[in-house]
């Protein structure tokens, strides 16, 4: 199918969209788009859409399996996918109408300023991701090349490895102590605290800390671990452990901010689409293509939908709060945008969904838990007054988010990068999932 | 703010099919796990005379990513559709639960299947098997077409032949002369291909030759024999006949049925026709003698020569058949006996492998085909290259 765009056009509503960016306020990285066709967007989901990534039979797996799927029409392509690199590069498709390629250009610059400022993404330094994946796809093709080493010694690590990798930290942002922090944080822990009443109360016996133990404190990095630990190992060993570990790291941030990410990137697209004054055609497509990817999925929970409606609840709370919400939480300092762009900074999907998710929206959005029984999923609460916080509580557990991520789109959500997908297809069949 | 924009590009040379490489990799991984569950997909499919571009379903366990994932334990939230989801509402079925009846929001079960057609799958059985002990024989070889060995080029040629290499270096000498012939006069823009530029492989089929070989098939084919050891006996000459068409142009076959008498058959017959009567294994190996003694003189032939049956001779006969075997050990390179002894068929007869263990041949072997599952051990213990080794050593 011939495109039924040019290039100019793109860049003409890419002005457009870019002053309307600027005009919200919102701050992304340098953005890069390229057009590809199936078959490219295709391998840019096996490979998370990195242009360079260490191979391994799995992402030939992949391929064939989304190939087929796509082929027999059971799924459809995402409408766009972008990474979290500086700058940031984005892949439209080709054979997408001009409309979709305006949406997605302004779901794009969402993803983009969420991925610039959110608080979880510092961690995965944007500016080096290329040269990161490019690295690691170098060095594992140098140990697969040598005749020391070869391809089977190095798929055994790596199959091994991917096993694990997603046993890790999941807050980044929190500073994992060295070993000598954690050694001094052992010493001190072992000191009594002091105690102001000392002169009455008898004296208590230090305890000697065990500082044998390994490790001093509960490690979540599992494949570090094993990489520090384990003596037997070579270096070429190691190292891939550690490229499959700084890989999943860099994913963490984006599993860890599923809904805010995908809800912030929907709100600003409708935002800046209806104030795009686009013409009928344009503007009627835009409206389906919006309704489809944003409307509830029942049974599951689309996170574009549940991240937007939420986007939406803060700013109108304190841009219009009602009476009651005045009288209960005192009068806003800051407007509607300003709330929105701290919480864009300061939340990952946990505390977004404990902080922002309240009862009126659990019942708008007609929320409930369910529970396993034999072999069914049964609704075991409704949002009524006793058990909505039993429900956000849920919610906001990583399990539940696991799966919510896990529901919605055809493939290994967990590893990848953000994308739209055309949700009349896809949803629905459902084949061999990556957990997430 | 910079944006960049990259047009697709559409030009093949410039576009990478990079997954080729990971592809090429795990379908190796499949070639692996379809060779690792052999007996299992032979004993699962009726794959006996079905036509050879049938697909045959290969369930594939071997090339599976594993991951730690969060059990069906924890509760989940989920949306409802119109109306109040109400507690006790059933939302989803378990990973075991009937699919088709609504779409489930589990993840299904990473076990797949793949499709290969019955001549790929005989392709991968046969990899690493051999007519054992074959031996250079005198006078008559068989001649085997070996196709397409490249030799030369020439001017005219298919397309699928042309050496491009060699086209644009003539072009170039062409254009050189040119220059040469004409020195000083105008060079023009372009300096085409011309259809003399062109230069074509030459294939010439190479033909090499191999030691005649003859496989002779015998087959108890009597009123004990049962469906379900006829089904087990036709599977076993199914595999070594299908066997020797793919990897031997040239081996002749021949089938021979026996109750109380022996008749040399088609393959049709063979395969598809039932017999009744009673057993004198001595009358098939009698015959084969006899058709050996006529058409495939040992000097000149290499015999394999394979029996199935149930065992359950005619007690008069088995001295008689010790003799006929013997002598066929004595022409043959190796003389396969299969005894067909289906588990829980609730009848034992008597038993010709015990009776012919009193025959010591190094050329002579004997399995027991128990199951559906034995077809496939059964035939690698007579024609593995591993044991043409042990032999040897």
């Amino acid at each position: 199918m011939a495109a039924e765009f040019t290039i100019e056009d793109l860049e003409r509503w890419n002005e457009k969209i870019i002053k309307l960016v600027e005009h919200f306020g919102l701050d992304p990285f340098p953005q890069e788009f390229e057009v590809c066709d199936h078959e490219d967007m295709l391998s840019y989901m096996v490979y998370s859409g990195m242009p360079s990534h260490y191979p391994h039979w799995s992402y030939g797996k992949n391929f064939e399996k989304l190939k087929t799927l796509y082929e027999y029409g059971v799924s459809g392509l995402p409408y766009e996918m972008v990474i979290n690199s500086n700058p940031s590069i984005a892949y439209l498709m080709r054979d997408n109408s001009l409309a979709l390629q305006v949406l997605t250009i302004a779901h794009v610059y969402g993803h983009n300023d969420f991925f610039k400022n959110n608080f979880t993404f510092r961690s995965t330094r944007a500016e080096y991701t290329i040269e990161t994946f490019k690295s690691h796809a170098n060095r594992v093709r140098h140990y697969v090349e040598d005749p020391s080493i070869g391809l089977d010694k190095v798929e055994a690590i790596l199959d091994a490895a991917h096993a694990l990798s997603l046993q890790c930290r999941r807050n980044l942002a929190i500073k994992k102590p060295s070993a000598e922090e954690e050694l001094k944080m052992k010493m001190a822990e072992s000191q009594p605290p002091t105690d102001p009443f000392g002169s009455i109360h008898r004296r208590r016996e230090t305890t000697q800390p065990d500082l044998n133990k390994v490790p001093l404190y509960p490690d979540e990095d599992l494949l570090t671990f094993i990489r520090d630990h384990n003596r037997q190992f070579a270096d070429w060993e190691k190292d891939l452990l550690t490229i499959v570990h700084e890989q999943a790291q860099y994913f963490v941030p984006q599993i860890e901010t599923k809904i805010m990410n995908e809800g912030w990137a929907s709100f600003w697209h409708k935002r800046i689409l209806e104030a795009l004054e686009l013409p009928q055609e344009l503007h009627l497509e835009f409206l389906v293509r919006h309704t489809q990817v944003l409307r509830p999925s029942p049974g599951s929970l689309n996170p574009y939908h549940v991240g937007m409606k939420i986007w939406e609840d803060i700013e109108r709370r304190w841009d219009h709060p009602s009476v009651d919400e005045i009288e209960e939480f005192g009068p806003r300092k800051k407007n509607g945008r300003e709330k929105l762009f701290e919480v864009r900074e300061v939340e990952r999907d946990a505390s977004f969904l404990r902080r922002y998710l309240t009862e009126e929206l659990i019942r708008e959005l007609n929320l409930f838990e369910y529970k396993s029984r034999g072999n069914e999923q049964v609704v075991s609460r409704v949002a009524d007054d006793e058990n909505w916080r039993e429900i956000k509580e849920t919610q906001s557990h990583p399990a539940a988010q696991a799966r919510s991520r896990r529901a919605r789109s055809p493939a290994r959500i967990c590893r990848k990068n953000v994308k739209i997908y055309p949700p009349a297809l896809g949803t629905r069949h459902r084949h061999g999932h990556r957990p997430g | 703010m910079s944006t960049i924009f990259r047009p697709y590009n559409s030009s093949s040379g410039q576009r990478s099919d990079r997954s080729a490489g990971d592809r090429l990799r795990h379908r190796q991984k499949v070639r692996e796990a379809i060779r690792n569950n052999i007996a299992d997909i032979i004993a699962e499919e009726s794959i006996i005379g079905k036509d050879k571009n049938r697909i045959i379903k290969v369930p594939i366990r071997g090339v599976k990513e594993y991951r730690f994932i969060y059990g069906e334990n924890a509760p989940g939230v989920g949306q409802g559709g119109d109306g109040e989801p109400k507690p006790g509402d059933v939302v989803g079925q378990g990973k075991d639960g009937k699919a088709g009846h609504q779409a489930g929001d589990r993840p299904g079960v990473d076990y797949y299947e793949t499709d290969v057609s019955l001549d790929e799958l005989i392709d991968l059985m046969f990899e690493d098997l051999e007519l054992p002990d074959i031996e250079r024989k005198r006078l008559r070889q068989i001649e085997i077409e070996r196709q397409f060995r490249q030799k030369g080029f020439r001017r005219k040629g298919i397309r699928v032949r042309l050496d491009k290499k060699r086209t644009a270096r003539s072009r170039v000498k062409r254009k050189k002369a040119s220059i040469k012939h004409h020195p000083g006069a105008a060079q023009p823009q372009r300096f085409p291909f011309h259809e003399d530029d062109l230069r074509y492989h030459h294939t010439i089929t190479d033909t090499r030759n191999e030691s005649n070989a003859v496989v002779l098939c015998i087959m108890d084919t009597s009123g004990s024999m049962d469906t379900m050891k006829k089904y087990l006996a036709r599977s076993f000459f199914f595999l070594l006949y299908q066997f020797l068409c793919t990897r031997y142009q040239n081996v002749e076959i021949v089938f021979i049925a026996h109750h109380t008498e022996a008749h040399e058959v088609t393959e049709e017959e063979f395969f598809h026709k039932g017999e009744s009567g009673g057993t004198f294994i001595s009358s098939g190996y009698n015959k084969a003698l006899e058709i050996i003694e006529q058409r495939y003189h040992p000097a000149l032939w290499n015999v394999y020569v394979f029996h199935c049956s149930d065992g359950d001779n005619f007690e008069s006969d088995n001295e008689a058949a010790l003799k006929a075997a013997q002598q066929i050990t004595e022409t043959a390179n190796l003389f396969g006996y299969g005894e067909i002894k289906p588990l829980g068929s609730g009848y034992y007869g008597s038993s010709m492998i015990t009776f012919f263990s009193q025959l010591q041949a190094a050329n002579f072997q004997t399995v027991q085909i128990q199951k559906k599952e034995d077809i496939w051990n059964s035939f690698k213990t007579f024609l593995s290259k591993d044991r043409a080794r042990e032999d040897a050593a």
